[in-house]
C-alpha cells in the first residue's frame, strides 16, 4: 500500500497516513485530486479506480470514505478486506464508530492503524491481538500519568 | 501562563466556524500561543500541544514549526510523549526534512527500550518512513529484533526488515540467516509478515529466489501452512466470514506464484492444494472470492498444468456473472492478462465479455472494450464489429478514440470483404468520426487507395456522408481526398456495389468549395479540399472554374493554403504541360515497417522502393508522381530519383544560400566537362567545390541550341544512385535560344558523403518548332576530382 486516506463527504480530510516519501506539496495534491475523483464516482461504480499508475480500492462507511492507494500486483479484493477490518477494530474500540469519533480522537485511531498496518503491510491478521495491544499501550499512558499525579502530591 | 487548551477543545472550538476565514484566525491565535509555549521549552504541556498541531496540520495548515517539537517527545520518557512525538515524525518529519536524521539516536534507543510498546512505535515509525541513512544505521537492530521470541516484536520488525530492504537492498543479505525459522511459528502476525519478507527477497533477487527454493525447500512449507488453515476447523481468532486467516492465505498464495514461476518442480509441489482451494473455498462473500482471485493469478502464473488453468479460467468466466461489480472487473481484468496465452479458453466467455460492454460502470466497460477486442479474429469479425460498432456509438467520449482506433485496426486484420471493410470505415467515420485520431487519416487514405475495385463505391457513400455532415474533421479530409482523386468516378455514375447517383461536375465543386469557406474546416482540412480541388484539374473538363478558386486563395491569410495555391496557379501557368502527370491516380501504397514516409512500389514491377523526399509540397501528390516518372524512364535499380524543385516563390540561391556563398569562394578548378551534345542541344557541367562541406559537389549545367529554332518549355531533370543525394534549383529560363544566343543555366547539389563514383542520368523535354522533343542520357564522364 502506497497510502491511506479518510475524507468525509464534503472532501474534509480526516486521515492520512502515507507510506512512500512526498513532499507536503505532492502530498496536497495527490489528496486534492484524489479525493474530488472518489467523490465524483456514482454509488453503481465499483470500488476500483485506475488513477495515475495506482490502483485506488475505496469504500464508504456511513459518511467516511476509506481510501487505499495499492501497487500493481497488489489483490484489490484482499485490499477491501483489510479497509474492513481497520473499521471493524475502529468500531470495536469506541463502540459504534462514527466519524466524530475519529475527528475529536484523531491520535487513537492513527495508534490503532499503526498497530495493524506497518509500512504499508497488516502486521497482525487477529483482530484480538490489535486490540489487545492498543489496550495496553493505553494503560501504559495512564500508568505513567498516574505516577506522575502522586509525586506531585508528594 | 494559563495551561494551553485542551485538544478537546480546540478542535470543537475550530468546528464552530462558520467561515475559512473565522477558523483560519483561530488556528493562527493558537499557533502563537503554541510557538510561544514551545519557546518556553515547557515539559509538561509539549504532547497536547504539538497534538494539537497536528490536528491543524490535518486541516492543512503548516506546522513544521513543530518538528523539533516531535523529536524531543520521542526524547521524553514518558510514554504519552513518546506516542505523540512518534505520531508526529511520521507526519511532519519524512526523509526530506533536514532534522529528519536527528530521529536516529532515539529510535536505537527505543529499539532496545525494556517496554515492548516503546519498541513497537520505534520499529512502527523506522519501517514507515525510515530514511536510506537511517536504514543502514539500524539495520542491525532490526535484524536483532528478528531473532527474538517476543512475536509481538518479531512480526513488527518483519516488515521493518521489508522497509529497509526496499530502501537499501544491498542489506538483504544480513536478514537472510534470521528467516531460518521464521516459518516455524504458530503466531499468525509473524507468519503473515515472515511470508510478506520472504516475498520481498524473491522479487528482488533472483539468487534468493533460487536459495529459497532449493536449499529452504519453502514451497512444502508453504504448502503445509496453508493446509493447515483449509482444514483446520473454526478458529475464532482468524476467521472471517467462515473463511481461516484470508489475508494469510493470500500472501501465501502470492509467495507460491513467484517461487513456481518458470520452475517446473516447485509448480508441482503446489499443484494439489491450488487445486484444493480453488474448489474448496465458499464464494458466496467477498473474501473468498479475494481468495479465490489471487488463486487464479497464480495457477496463470505458474508452469500448471492445462486442467488447472482450464479451472482458473472457468472460475474467471463464473466471476464474470457474479452480481457483485468489483468481482466482475478483477475478472475482466484477469482475463485481459491472460487472454494471450490461452485464447481459445478465454474465447468461450466471449458472449458475456460483450455483455459487459453495457455495464455502467466505466472501468468495467473500459476493460470490456479491450478485452472484446483481444478476442476478435476471422470467426467471429462480423458478430463481433456489430456489437462494438453498437458500443461505439453509445459509449462516453473518452472510450471513442481507443475504440475507433481499435475497429480500424480488427477491420484491416480481419476484413470478409472489402465491401464489408469501407462499410465499417464509413460507418465509424460517420458516427465517431470528430473522435478518430488524426493518424488514422493517412492510414485510412491508403486503404483506400489499396482497394481498387472498390473506388467508386467509396468515393459516392463518401460523397453522400458530406452532404449530411462537415464538421466531422477526418470523415471530411478522408472524403476530400478521395473525391479529388476518384471525382471522374464520382460523376460518372460508375458505382457497382449500390445505386449510382447522380451528380454534376459543378455539384463536387460546390461541395468542395463549401469546405473551403466553412468556419467548421481546420486549416488541415482546408489544404485537403484546395488539393482535391485541383487534382479534379485533370479529371473534370470545368477548368476555368478551378483555375478561379486557385487563384482566389493565393492570397489567403493562412499561408499554408497560400503557397499551395500559389504553386497550383503556377502549375496551371508555367508548367502546364506537367500537370496531367503530375496529378495522375494514386499508385497501390505498401506500407513501411515504421511510421515514416511511405514507401512508393512500382505497379510495374521495379523491385527497389524508394524513399520519396517531399519538400514544402503539399503532402503526397507531387513529387510521388514526378517520381514515378523518372522511374518509369530511368528503369534502373541503383537509382534515386530527385525533385525539382520548381517554386517560383523560392529564389535561385535559396535553401542552402551558406553552401552557395562558401562555394563561390572555393576555387578548385574541377575543368568544366560536356555532359550532353545532340541535334542541336549541348549541355556543358561546370564544377564547385562547396566549403564548408567538400561532399558536397555544386555542379551548374549550361545548355545552349545551335539550331534555328528557339527551343522552349526546356526543362532538365536528373537522377543519381542511391548513395548520392541530389537537389535541382531552379532554372534561369525556360527557354533556350537559338543559334547559341543564350544558354540556359540550372544548379545543381550533389551530396556524396560515400565519395563513389560520380554517375548521373538525365531526361530532357523541350518544345522545337512546335514538336515536342525527349531524351535520356547517361553522364559518365565527370572528372574525377568533382566526386574525389
Amino acid at each position: 500500500m502506497q497510502f491511506m486516506l479518510l475524507f468525509s463527504r464534503q472532501g474534509k480530510l480526516r486521515l492520512q497516513k502515507w507510506y512512500v516519501p512526498l513532499s507536503d506539496k505532492e502530498k496536497k495534491k495527490i489528496t486534492r485530486e484524489l479525493v474530488q475523483t472518489v467523490l465524483a464516482r456514482k454509488p453503481k461504480m465499483c470500488s476500483f479506480l485506475e488513477w495515475r499508475d495506482l490502483k485506488v480500492v475505496y469504500k464508504r462507511y456511513a459518511s467516511l470514505y476509506f481510501c487505499c492507494a495499492i501497487e500493481d500486483q497488489d489483490n484489490e479484493l484482499i485490499t477491501l478486506e483489510i479497509i474492513h477490518r481497520y473499521v471493524e477494530l475502529l468500531d470495536k474500540y469506541f463502540g459504534s464508530v462514527c466519524e466524530l469519533d475519529i475527528i475529536f480522537n484523531f491520535e487513537k485511531a492513527y495508534f490503532i492503524l499503526d498497530e495493524f498496518l506497518l509500512g504499508g503491510e497488516a502486521q497482525e491478521t487477529s483482530k484480538k491481538n490489535v486490540l489487545k495491544a492498543i489496550e495496553q499501550a493505553d494503560l501504559l499512558q495512564e500508568t505513567k500519568e498516574q505516577k506522575v499525579k502522586l509525586s506531585i502530591l508528594h | 501562563m494559563p495551561a494551553p487548551i485542551r485538544l478537546r477543545e480546540l478542535i470543537r472550538t475550530i468546528r464552530t466556524a462558520r467561515t475559512q476565514a473565522e477558523e483560519r484566525e483561530m488556528i493562527q491565535k493558537e499557533c502563537a500561543a503554541i510557538r510561544s509555549s514551545f519557546r518556553e521549552e515547557d515539559n509538561t504541556y509539549r504532547c497536547r500541544n504539538v497534538a494539537k498541531l497536528l490536528y491543524m496540520h490535518m486541516l492543512g495548515y503548516p506546522a513544521h514549526f513543530g518538528q523539533l517539537e516531535c523529536l524531543k517527545l520521542i526524547a521524553s520518557q514518558k510514554f504519552t510523549d513518546k506516542r505523540i512525538g512518534y505520531l508526529g515524525a511520521m507526519l511532519l518529519l519524512d526523509e526530506r526534512q533536514d532534522v529528519h536524521l536527528l530521529m536516529t539516536n532515539c529510535i536505537k534507543n527505543d529499539l532496545n527500550h525494556s517496554t515492548q510498546y516503546v519498541q513497537g512505535l520505534a520499529l512502527c515509525t523506522l519501517g514507515c518512513m525510515g530514511s536510506s541513512e537511517m536504514c543502514r544505521d539500524l539495520a542491525g537492530e532490526v535484524e536483532k529484533l528478528l531473532k527474538t521470541s517476543n512475536s509481538y516484536l518479531r512480526k513488527k520488525a518483519a516488515l521493518c526488515a521489508v522497509h529497509v530492504i526496499r530502501k537499501v537492498p544491498e542489506l538483504m543479505e544480513m536478514f537472510l540467516p534470521a528467516t531460518k525459522n521464521l516459518l516455524s511459528e504458530k503466531n499468525h502476525g509473524v507468519l503473515h509478515t515472515s511470508v510478506v519478507l520472504l516475498t520481498e527477497m524473491c522479487e528482488r533477487s533472483p539468487d534468493m529466489l533460487a536459495h529459497f527454493r532449493k536449499n529452504e525447500k519453502l514451497v512444502p512449507q508453504l504448502v503445509r501452512i496453508l493446509k493447515n488453515l483449509i482444514m483446520s476447523g473454526y478458529s475464532p481468532e482468524h476467521d472471517v466470514s467462515g473463511i481461516s486467516d484470508p489475508f494469510l492465505q493470500v500472501r501465501i498464495l502470492r509467495l507460491l506464484r513467484i517461487l513456481g514461476k518458470s520452475d517446473d518442480d516447485s509448480s508441482e509441489a503446489m499443484n494439489d492444494i491450488l487445486a484444493q482451494v480453488a474448489t474448496n473455498t465458499e464464494t458466496s462473500k467477498n473474501v473468498g472470492n479475494a481468495i479465490l482471485y489471487e488463486t487464479v493469478l497464480t495457477i496463470m502464473d505458474i508452469k500448471s498444468e492445462s486442467g488447472l488453468r482450464v479451472l482458473a479460467i472457468n472460475i474467471l468466466g463464473r466471476f464474470l456473472l457474479n452480481n457483485d461489480k468489483n468481482i466482475r472487473y478483477v475478472a475482466l481484468t484477469s482475463l485481459l492478462k491472460t487472454v494471450q496465452t490461452d485464447h481459445n479458453a478465454v474465447q468461450r466467455h466471449r458472449s458475456t465479455i460483450v455483455d459487459c460492454l453495457k455495464d455502467l460502470d466505466v472501468s468495467i466497460k473500459r476493460r470490456a472494450m479491450e478485452l472484446s477486442f483481444a478476442l476478435v479474429n476471422g470467426n467471429n469479425i462480423r458478430g463481433m464489429m456489430k456489437e462494438l460498432l453498437y458500443f461505439l456509438d453509445s459509449c462516453d467520449p473518452e472510450f471513442k478514440a481507443d475504440c475507433a482506433s481499435g475497429v480500424f485496426l480488427a477491420a484491416e486484420k480481419y476484413a470478409p470483404s472489402k465491401r464489408w471493410h469501407i462499410d465499417t470505415i464509413m460507418r465509424v467515420l460517420t458516427t465517431a468520426g470528430s473522435y478518430v485520431r488524426d493518424d488514422s487519416v493517412p492510414n485510412l487514405i491508403q486503404l483506400i487507395t489499396n482497394s481498387v475495385e472498390m473506388h467508386a463505391y467509396t468515393v459516392q457513400r463518401l460523397y453522400k456522408a458530406l452532404l449530411d455532415d462537415i464538421s466531422q474533421q477526418p470523415l471530411v479530409q478522408v472524403a476530400s481526398w478521395c473525391i479529388g482523386e476518384y471525382g471522374d468516378l464520382l460523376v460518372s455514375g460508375q458505382c457497382e456495389e449500390e445505386e449510382p447517383i447522380q451528380v454534376t461536375e459543378d455539384e463536387v465543386l460546390d461541395v468542395l468549395e463549401g469546405l473551403l469557406v466553412s468556419n467548421l474546416s481546420t486549416p488541415v482540412t482546408r489544404g485537403y479540399s484546395l488539393t482535391a480541388i485541383m487534382k479534379l484539374s485533370t479529371r473534370f473538363s470545368s477548368v476555368n472554374r478551378i483555375k478561379k478558386v486557385v487563384s482566389i486563395y493565393g492570397s489567403s491569410i493562412d499561408v499554408e493554403l497560400q503557397q499551395r495555391a500559389v504553386e497550383y496557379n503556377a502549375l496551371f501557368k508555367k508548367y502546364d504541360h506537367m500537370r496531367p502527370a503530375l496529378l495522375e491516380r494514386m499508385p497501390i501504397m505498401e506500407k513501411s515497417a515504421s511510421n515514416g514516409p511511405t514507401e512508393i512500389v512500382q505497379t510495374n514491377g521495379e523491385t527497389e522502393p524508394s524513399v520519396v523526399e517531399p519538400k514544402h509540397l503539399p503532402p503526397v501528390t507531387q513529387p510521388v508522381n514526378q517520381a514515378n516518372d523518372l522511374l518509369d524512364l530511368l528503369g534502373g535499380n541503383d537509382v534515386v530519383p530527385v525533385i525539382q524543385t520548381t517554386m517560383p516563390t523560392k529564389p535561385a540561391s535559396a535553401g542552402g544560400e551558406l553552401l552557395d556563398l562558401l562555394g563561390d569562394l572555393s576555387l578548385s578548378a574541377i575543368p568544366p566537362m560536356t555532359a550532353y551534345n545532340k541535334n542541336g542541344l549541348k549541355i556543358d557541367f561546370t564544377f564547385e567545390r562547396a566549403n564548408p562541406n567538400p561532399n558536397i559537389a555544386v555542379i551548374t549545367i549550361h545548355a545552349s541550341n545551335s539550331t534555328e529554332a528557339d527551343m522552349t518549355d526546356f526543362v532538365f531533370q536528373a537522377a543519381v544512385p542511391k548513395t548520392f543525394q541530389l537537389q535541382l534549383l531552379s532554372p534561369s529560363s525556360n527557354v533556350v535560344p537559338a543559334l547559341n544566343q543564350g544558354t540556359v543555366t540550372q544548379v545543381i547539389r550533389v551530396l556524396n558523403p560515400q565519395k563513389q563514383q560520380l554517375r548521373m542520368r538525365i531526361k530532357l523535354t523541350y518544345t522545337l518548332k512546335g514538336s515536342p522533343v525527349q531524351d535520356l542520357a547517361e553522364v559518365n564522364n565527370f572528372p574525377p576530382q568533382s566526386w574525389q
